[in-house]
């Protein structure tokens, strides 16, 4: 696997869709249009919580140029006594997040859409449509959500026995945590806070529906995944699947935000009332408003260690923003937080909690970065007031292979060690740092560690050989950040041919088999292992094809180097046949070349990531800024190391953001005060410095080629390892995010 | 659908006839970096917009010779940092127009217009403040001249008369040995509006200053001339004690809000700290000169 | 309502379309002249994925009036390479990986083009601040930086 002969594995190689994003050719889901297209736009809540009595669209129907609209009446309801879930979805939220049925629950919560000739007479008519609310006491923040007397979002929902904000607890438990903090010689208890921050992708979210004559319906929209919009959109008009073809377009960035809809179901309900072909596309401002950040939290973390480190018992709870509607990630920081470690006695408690701000989506590793900013700083301050190194408690209390993660699993390879001595050997930690450079500046240092779960899953990919001997490979899988340059190197390698002789595509929804979403640091993994499977069977069909002719059995037949040769001297002597010549005769000898494998795959070993950082800290203004960033990574193999490397890159600088400077903020209307790329400050070019992956390739046992996820790790040591650098620049631990200037200054000025 | 009409005049004479005319439903068109933003946000619905670019007044950088300088006010902050001695010249002005925004904002946003918007957060008026730029004004009842400081009236507001047009900036002569400085504070390094701004132009003589200007954007409801802080440092050697003086002053002049970009007593603690950094480098710069 | 006419030039061919007067150079490159190479993330200036250059000069389309561009010179990603060959930044991109999703990457590349035409031999630093108006938040800069910086030194290389 670490094999060193790899022609194209571990191959920076020039990606399938390379040219076409260069140029301006790649065809993004707002980039499209249909002939009679028309436009459509979203009413959306003025109110943060508000009683819908009633909807009259007379007006807006009337208006010259509309041609539908659509309110929740016209949504396939899923009433509230009976879960129906898609995936980690819930249909009950999903229709009432797309269009508000009893309640507008946030500012900016769809309430009606208006198809139209344009977007100016759509945007016309949604101002003509009346709306009669019944105005209700808003809610925003978790500490005022979890009060008594907090206003309810959803009457129904019942919490000990009560109606309550309180839409759902996750707990996992081993041993006893009261005995295991009563053995334990330091103590440390904290609570941390942390706003929601945006995924930010740049392309804003967009489609293009058509609804036929004959019912059946296409869909150009970009997402993480088209058979989830295929599913979704059905579940929510009720078109069959078998009727909509979802296209993914490429998309523009996604994190975990793109794995559900929010506009496709409305489009197509839009284009089968107006007989047009409809296309919706989102504003910034619409997209920050209303769609799903990642959650802010209110944790609690204790964490019990002995004089020489070693941990005997973590308690933590996890306070997490679901939004309007039930489903926060509890599962990222309730499982994910003490999982690298082996402690005794764990007690890992999460609730969900409602409150009137957009429902969260899925944002890289979700949940598990908040529960690392409160477990890692804890653990940070125990290594302090032990007198350790922070990195040597952390090698000290590692899980290993064998143990019972909380979360269940008996693990089996645990590659967290390496991740942290990659870091404890490298020159980064070994440098000295100057923590008073100049008068007024301070700097520090600081290091965290993080686990993913990561995740396997279903996938369908085909391969099929050209009559010219060259290979398309089709998966199913919207690709976000270069997989299929990482597919592309698989293939080549398996088939030995040309890398350039392998273009890879992404499928629809009625050209490919099921595939699961793109999240959870998957695709890579699922899709290379269900890729290698197709093309070994083609290999096979290659020897067949090879054996009719040569008339020797295919099984002392060999593919090496793009090439059909006997497998040795028993087999007889024949000239090698290559690809180009198989597929040539490939008729004749029994038709087209070519497979499709479905696979639910497993083996997906968990992600470990160890990172330090070194910070400086403009004291009088109370400025942080990134000096130094290296980040330890167990990838198990690097496909393509160019783009394993990009997504550490990526993650880490979004972790950068959420520390400093992302934030949510609301206005006393509960309404989003900073719903802009200007006010909600995601890192620019010149805020940040390089970012270093430390690449580590453990193999993964279980995989073909040893790919672990990659993508979800690199954004959980970010929060904590630049908190505890702030802390070793200042002194003062930080226990609220983000830590924007004038928090660290109002912060200095506290004992 | 409202009907927007179109001018892009060639004659300044025509550009105030037609703002006039408007009676309140034109907007004038410089850079459009904020005027766009605000038709788009449905802020403005300007019946006419009047693009001022077609007119040579407004386009020109003048060297009046002595350090002064005349600037039309739809010079966009990338023509004036490509002119080949303005940035020796006012070097503060300069930093502080081409603050505005991004390379791309740079390429069209102009001093007229980040005057005329009205937020007490625009980057330039502070240092045009601190320079004691006039500012050259054109109206159906003719021309008149202003101290920069005297056209903001609060956020989104201005003391231009109806039909009233931004014509230029009119830098003073300078001494030898002045120098000036514009610094702001702002959570990322680029790409946000100041929280705090700061423009201090210094006429130094063997050390001491002689003469001063402070100009405080981002704290009140208008850009501020900080008077007391200029006091404060005249006649001094811009020793820790004077620093300090000048910087109380500037906390003392502050009015600031609580928004979303800064608290009010952020806000306060970084105007004497700005006060201090940026009268340093503006002694730096006149000390060069 | 009656549109206007605008006769100017994209990518140096001379062109004409109409448009509202409000209508931003945004819409009317991915509108009427079907050029939707020039993405919009903000419309608003705060991303630069709509980055262009009018005569020369960056700016962000999305900041400027379809009609203002009578009479210039348009330039946008569609541009940017000859034919079959890539400007020495597309190529540079793929080969270091310097985009992942791809949505920024036009305007990343346009300004870039319009950074190293001043500057020939930036620094990390010039790099960094010439591209603070395009958000990238796939990529963390890292690559995009390098590839500019690196670019700049083949560039310089094959002038001389």
């Amino acid at each position: 696997m670490n094999d060193m002969t790899n022609k194209w594995i571990g191959q920076r190689t020039i990606r399938p869709d390379g040219a076409d994003k260069v140029t301006g050719r790649a065809q993004y889901s707002a980039d499209f249009a249909m002939p009679g297209m028309i436009h459509a736009k979203m009413l959306r809540s003025p109110h943060a919580h508000a009683r819908i009595r009633g909807i009259d669209t007379s007006k807006a129907e009337a208006l010259p140029g509309v041609k539908a609209v659509v309110t929740a009446k016209d949504v396939v309801d899923f009433p509230l006594d009976k879960s129906v879930m898609l995936g980690i979805q819930d249909m009950r939220w999903m229709c009432r997040n797309v269009m508000a049925r009893e309640k507008a629950l946030f500012h900016g919560h769809p309430v009606a859409a208006v198809a139209a000739i344009n977007e100016e007479v759509a945007a016309a008519a949604c101002a003509l449509i009346e709306v009669d609310y019944e105005v209700l006491p808003h809610v925003i923040e978790i500490e005022d959500a979890i009060k008594p007397d907090a206003p309810i979002l959803h009457e129904w929902n019942k919490f000990e026995g009560k109606p309550s904000n309180i839409a759902g607890t996750m707990v996992l438990k081993t041993g006893d945590v009261e005995k295991g903090f009563a053995e334990a010689d330091v103590v440390i208890e904290r609570t941390f806070t942390s706003r929601p921050v945006h995924q930010g992708y740049i392309e804003p979210h967009a489609c293009t529906v058509s609804y036929a004559a004959d019912g059946r319906v296409t869909i150009w929209s970009s997402s993480q995944g088209q058979f989830m919009v295929r599913a979704m959109t059905s579940l929510l008009t009720g078109v069959p699947q078998s009727n909509i073809r979802a296209i993914p377009a490429e998309i523009g960035g996604g994190f975990g935000a793109k794995t559900i809809v929010y506009l496709e179901p409305i489009a197509v309900l839009l284009s089968k009332k107006s007989g047009r072909p409809v296309k919706m596309v989102m504003t910034r401002d619409e997209v920050q408003r209303a769609t799903g950040p990642a959650p802010g939290s209110l944790s609690t973390v204790k964490i019990g260690a002995r004089k020489d480190g070693t941990i005997v018992a973590a308690q933590g709870t996890f306070y997490l923003q679901a939004g309007a509607l039930p489903g926060s990630p509890l599962r990222g920081p309730v499982g994910c937080s003490f999982a690298a470690y082996a402690i005794p006695n764990v007690l890992s408690v999460g609730y969900d909690v409602v409150s009137n701000r957009s429902k969260v989506a899925a944002y890289r590793a979700p949940g598990a970065p908040l529960g690392a900013f409160a477990t890692e700083c804890v653990l940070d301050e125990i290594a302090e007031k032990l007198g350790l190194d922070p990195l040597e408690m952390r090698l000290k209390n590692s899980a290993k292979a064998g143990d019972k993660a909380i979360y269940g699993p008996v693990f089996g390879e645990v590659t967290f060690k390496e991740t942290v001595e990659s870091i404890l050997h490298h020159p980064h930690y070994k440098a000295p740092l100057d923590k008073n450079p100049s008068p007024g500046v301070k700097r520090g240092r600081g290091v965290a560690s993080g686990f993913w779960y990561n995740a396997g899953g279903e996938s369908s990919v085909q391969v099929n050989i050209t009559e010219d001997g060259n290979v398309v490979v089709t998966t199913g899988h919207p690709d976000v950040g270069g997989s299929r340059a990482s597919i592309a190197n698989v293939v080549a390698e398996l088939l030995g041919i040309d890398h350039s002789r392998v273009s890879v595509l992404i499928g629809d929804t009625m050209t490919i088999g099921f595939s699961n979403l793109t999240g959870g640091s998957r695709v890579t993994f699922a899709s290379a292992m269900v890729a290698t499977a197709s093309t070994e069977k083609v290999i096979g069909q290659l020897k067949e094809r090879a054996g009719k002719i040569w008339g020797i059995d295919a099984e002392a037949i060999k593919w090496e180097d793009g090439m059909a040769l006997p497998a040795g001297d028993n087999a007889g002597k024949f000239p090698p046949l290559s690809l180009k010549e198989l597929a040539a005769k490939a008729n004749e000898m029994g038709g087209p070349i070519g497979t499709q494998v479905q696979l639910n795959t497993t083996g997906a070993d968990p992600g470990f990531a160890t990172h330090c950082v070194d910070v400086e800290v403009d004291v009088d203004l109370g400025i942080v800024r990134v000096l130094r960033y290296t980040a330890a990574q167990d990838v198990g193999r690097a496909l393509h190391p160019g783009y394993v490397e990009g997504q550490i890159q990526g993650g880490v600088v979004q972790g950068i953001g959420w520390a400093l400077s992302e934030e949510y903020l609301y206005d006393k209307n509960g309404r989003v005060d900073n719903a802009s790329f200007l006010d909600y400050r995601m890192p620019v070019c010149s805020d940040v410095p390089m970012i270093d992956p430390v690449v580590i390739e453990i193999p993964n046992p279980k995989h073909p080629q040893g790919v672990r996820g990659v993508g979800e790790a690199p954004i959980v040591p970010p929060l904590a390892a630049i908190a505890n650098a702030v802390h070793d620049a200042l002194g003062k631990r930080f226990y609220a995010l983000p830590m924007s200037p004038p928090r660290v200054s109002e912060r200095l000025e506290q004992p | 659908m409202t009907d927007i009409r179109y001018l892009a005049p060639s004659t300044l004479d025509e550009a105030v006839r037609a703002f006039a005319a408007a009676s309140g439903a034109a907007r004038i068109l410089a850079g459009g970096t904020d005027l766009l933003v605000q038709m788009r946000a449905g802020i403005a619905k300007p019946g006419t917009i009047i693009d001022i670019k077609k007119i040579p007044e407004l386009t020109a950088i003048e060297d009046l010779g002595g350090g002064a300088y005349r600037i039309g006010a739809a010079v966009s902050g990338a023509v004036l940092a490509e002119h080949p001695t303005f940035r020796k010249a006012w070097p503060g002005v300069l930093e502080a127009v081409n603050l505005i925004g991004s390379k791309q904002v740079q390429g069209r946003a102009s001093p007229g217009g980040n005057l005329c918007n009205g937020s007490p957060a625009g980057d330039s008026v502070p240092a045009m403040v601190a320079a004691g730029a006039v500012v050259t004004i054109q109206g159906p009842n003719g021309r008149r001249d202003l101290p920069v400081e005297k056209v903001p009236a609060g956020p989104g507001r201005t003391t231009l008369a109806p039909g009233e047009i931004v014509v230029a900036f009119t830098l003073p002569q300078r001494p030898k040995g002045s120098g000036d400085a514009y610094l702001r504070m702002i959570p990322r390094t680029e790409m946000d509006i100041a929280v705090v701004g700061m423009g201090v132009n210094l006429t130094m003589e063997g050390g001491v200053v002689k003469a001063a200007r402070v100009g405080l954007g981002a704290v009140a409801p208008t850009v501020l001339l900080v008077e007391d802080a200029a006091k404060a440092l005249i006649g001094t050697k811009l020793d820790d004690a004077a620093l300090e003086a000048a910087a109380a002053a500037c906390r003392a002049a502050c009015k600031p809000i609580n928004d979303k970009r800064g608290t009010i007593a952020y806000r306060i603690k970084v105007a004497g700290v700005l006060l201090k950094r940026t009268a340093a480098i503006a002694a730096r710069r006149a000390g060069g000169n | 309502m009656s549109k206007i006419h605008v006769s100017t030039s994209v990518n140096g061919e001379p062109v004409e379309f109409l448009c509202d007067a409000s209508a931003s150079m945004l819409d009317a490159l991915r509108g009427p002249l079907g050029l939707t190479g020039t993405k919009e993330g903000c419309g608003t200036g705060d991303c630069g994925a709509c980055s262009i250059t009018v005569d020369g000069r960056l700016v962000c389309s999305c900041l400027m009036l379809a009609v203002e561009a009578e009479g210039h010179e348009i330039a946008t990603i569609e541009g940017m390479a000859q034919g079959e060959t890539l400007h020495p930044l597309q190529r540079k991109f793929l080969e270091m990986a310097a985009l992942q999703c791809g949505i920024c990457t036009p305007g990343v590349l346009i300004s870039a083009r319009a950074l190293l035409e001043k500057n020939p031999d930036p620094t990390e630093e010039e790099v960094r601040f010439g591209l603070a108006g395009n958000l990238c938040r796939c990529t963390g800069y890292d690559k995009i930086v390098r590839a500019v910086l690196e670019t700049a030194a083949e560039m310089r290389e094959t002038v001389r």
